[in-house]
């Protein structure tokens, strides 16, 4: 059963991919938009450091390593389940229904069908962002620090991935949501792109340990660069990314099945 | 529209935390700006993208897409000044909500500058209505390339990005080299949507200034208008009807 529903995934990624990539130019244009949002948000980085020398205590360098791993956690997020966010458009039309019906898991079903293929785009500079983040911030590549580097955009992904999913189960509620979800996602990747000190106590409470977006970029790249945290944090939360994830994940699973078992079809 | 207020708001929040972390770099202004300025440049400038409608659907290139734009055609009012009136008494509802309530918060929480001149609050007034009609410019070019393209998304991902960086919502322009900012406001429209509104409203230079300003936007007013009607008047020529 479980090899037979993933091959069933597989295809209808397969067959998605296809047929996104039916028209070339089409495609390779699509890439290169989804490329260049990744370029605009490192961009706001390098001017905004124009300006100025240090940002929250810290410097160019560091800073920029922290937006390198948020930009990428996003990138791997957006890719495997950003179109959640359609979940509206299936509940307002009915469409919803058409995969419970399906012998499947729905959250799979939806991220499989609406996966953004041109999104590979934004993951490549994101691949690109981090290495070149890790150079110039010289961090030294230990075995230690080369597997946090790699684990961090994983697990940053997981808490992206589950925020896309618990933001879109409002329409579950709330079918006029609109871009509801849009403060906390994207707004989320414009906090974990700068180091969290310089956000206000209340803002900083809530999105960076309530929602655990401090785990995305800020713990780990403290860790990468052997800082102290400058709020006094202990140095091993650089480490703890990897459970953060997990249990966003859970809480974001949690709230689809409630959402699910609320959803009632539109009908007619 | 509520969902879109409460996110500008956070990202009002989220954008004057790097204002503040800037100043508390050291400098008392930046880049020409001090504290309350940048709050008013911030908070107004989150409020004014429900105003300009910065990101819009794009229903006149989903029109294009399907052929239903035929039945603008047949109407006996140029599609062009139909949408425009349609997209001005938007942005005026917009501005008793969309703009009034991200402004507020950012009052509550923070300290504002409010313009010392009475004349400034008439020359926003102003300079608001002609970024609403620069933007509205823009977003029909930007979806008018379906009439070519049968779909807006390329030119809709460079908008986008154009109007958000060069614009002066991430940051002011003048966080660039001067004259790097200076060529952007001459000589792009992009400044003219939210940088210039933001600058009259938090008084940089004189009035004298404020009126150049003006003035530069006036300019931009009549250029996108001019080459949209333009550019209808060929896609029209253009038009395939879809399905037909």
């Amino acid at each position: 059963m479980a090899e037979t529903a993933w091959t069933a995934y597989r295809r209808l990624v397969g067959a998605q991919v296809r047929s996104q990539t039916q028209y070339r130019a089409s495609f390779v244009a699509d890439v290169i938009g989804s490329l260049l949002f990744g370029v605009i948000d490192v961009a706001s980085v390098i001017v905004v450091f124009r300006v100025t020398p240090t940002l929250g205590g810290f410097t160019f360098p560091e800073v920029f390593l922290m937006t390198a791993l948020a930009g990428y956690a996003f990138a791997l997020g957006d890719l495997a389940v950003g179109n959640v966010e359609r979940l509206r458009v299936y509940v307002r039309s009915g469409l919803f229904d058409a995969l419970l019906v399906r012998p499947l898991s729905s959250l799979t079903q939806l991220a499989a069908m609406d996966v953004a293929t041109r999104r590979v785009g934004r993951v490549a500079f994101g691949v690109v962002l981090v290495v070149v983040a890790t150079a110039k911030a010289s961090v030294p590549l230990t075995a230690a620090r080369l597997t946090l580097l790699v684990v961090t955009p994983v697990a940053g992904a997981l808490i992206f991935g589950a925020i896309f999913v618990a933001t879109a189960t409002v329409a579950f509620w709330w079918i006029e949501s609109g871009e509801i979800a849009n403060g906390l996602t994207y707004g989320g990747l414009n906090f974990t792109q700068y180091p969290i000190t310089i956000y206000g106590t209340l803002f900083r409470r809530l999105f960076a340990y309530t929602v655990g977006f401090a785990f995305v970029a800020y713990y780990p790249a403290l860790a990468l660069l052997d800082r102290a945290d400058p709020l006094g944090a202990p140095a091993m939360l650089g480490y703890v990314s990897p459970i953060v994830a997990v249990a966003a994940v859970i809480a974001a699973g949690l709230m689809w099945r409630t959402g699910v078992r609320h959803y009632r079809s539109t009908g007619s | 529209m509520l969902a879109a207020v409460v996110t500008n708001t956070v990202f009002g929040f989220l954008r004057f935390a790097v204002m503040l972390a800037i100043l508390a770099a050291g400098a008392r202004t930046v880049a020409g700006y001090d504290e309350p300025q940048l709050a008013t440049f911030v908070w107004a400038g989150q409020g004014l993208i429900g105003v300009v409608l910065l990101w819009a659907p794009q229903d006149l290139a989903e029109r294009i897409r399907t052929g239903d734009v035929v039945t603008d055609l047949l109407r006996p009012i140029d599609p062009l000044w139909q949408l425009l009136a349609a997209d001005l008494g938007r942005a005026g509802y917009a501005a008793c909500t969309r703009f009034v309530i991200p402004v507020v918060t950012g009052a509550l929480v923070f300290h504002l500058y409010a313009p010392r001149r009475m004349i400034t609050y008439a020359l926003f007034a102003c300079s608001a209505l002609m970024a609403t009609i620069v933007c509205f410019g823009c977003r029909f070019l930007v979806n008018a390339a379906a009439y070519w393209l049968l779909d807006a998304r390329g030119p809709n991902t460079l908008w986008t990005l154009a109007s958000g960086l060069l614009g002066g919502l991430h940051f002011p322009v003048w966080f660039f080299p001067d004259a790097m900012a200076v060529a952007l406001i001459a000589g792009t429209p992009f400044p003219s949507i939210i940088q210039i509104p933001l600058d009259v409203l938090v008084e940089r230079g004189s009035v004298g200034q404020q009126l150049a300003l003006l003035a530069v936007q006036a300019g931009w007013v009549v250029a996108i208008l001019a080459l949209s009607r333009w550019v209808q008047a060929c896609g029209e020529r253009k038009l395939v009807i879809q399905g037909g």
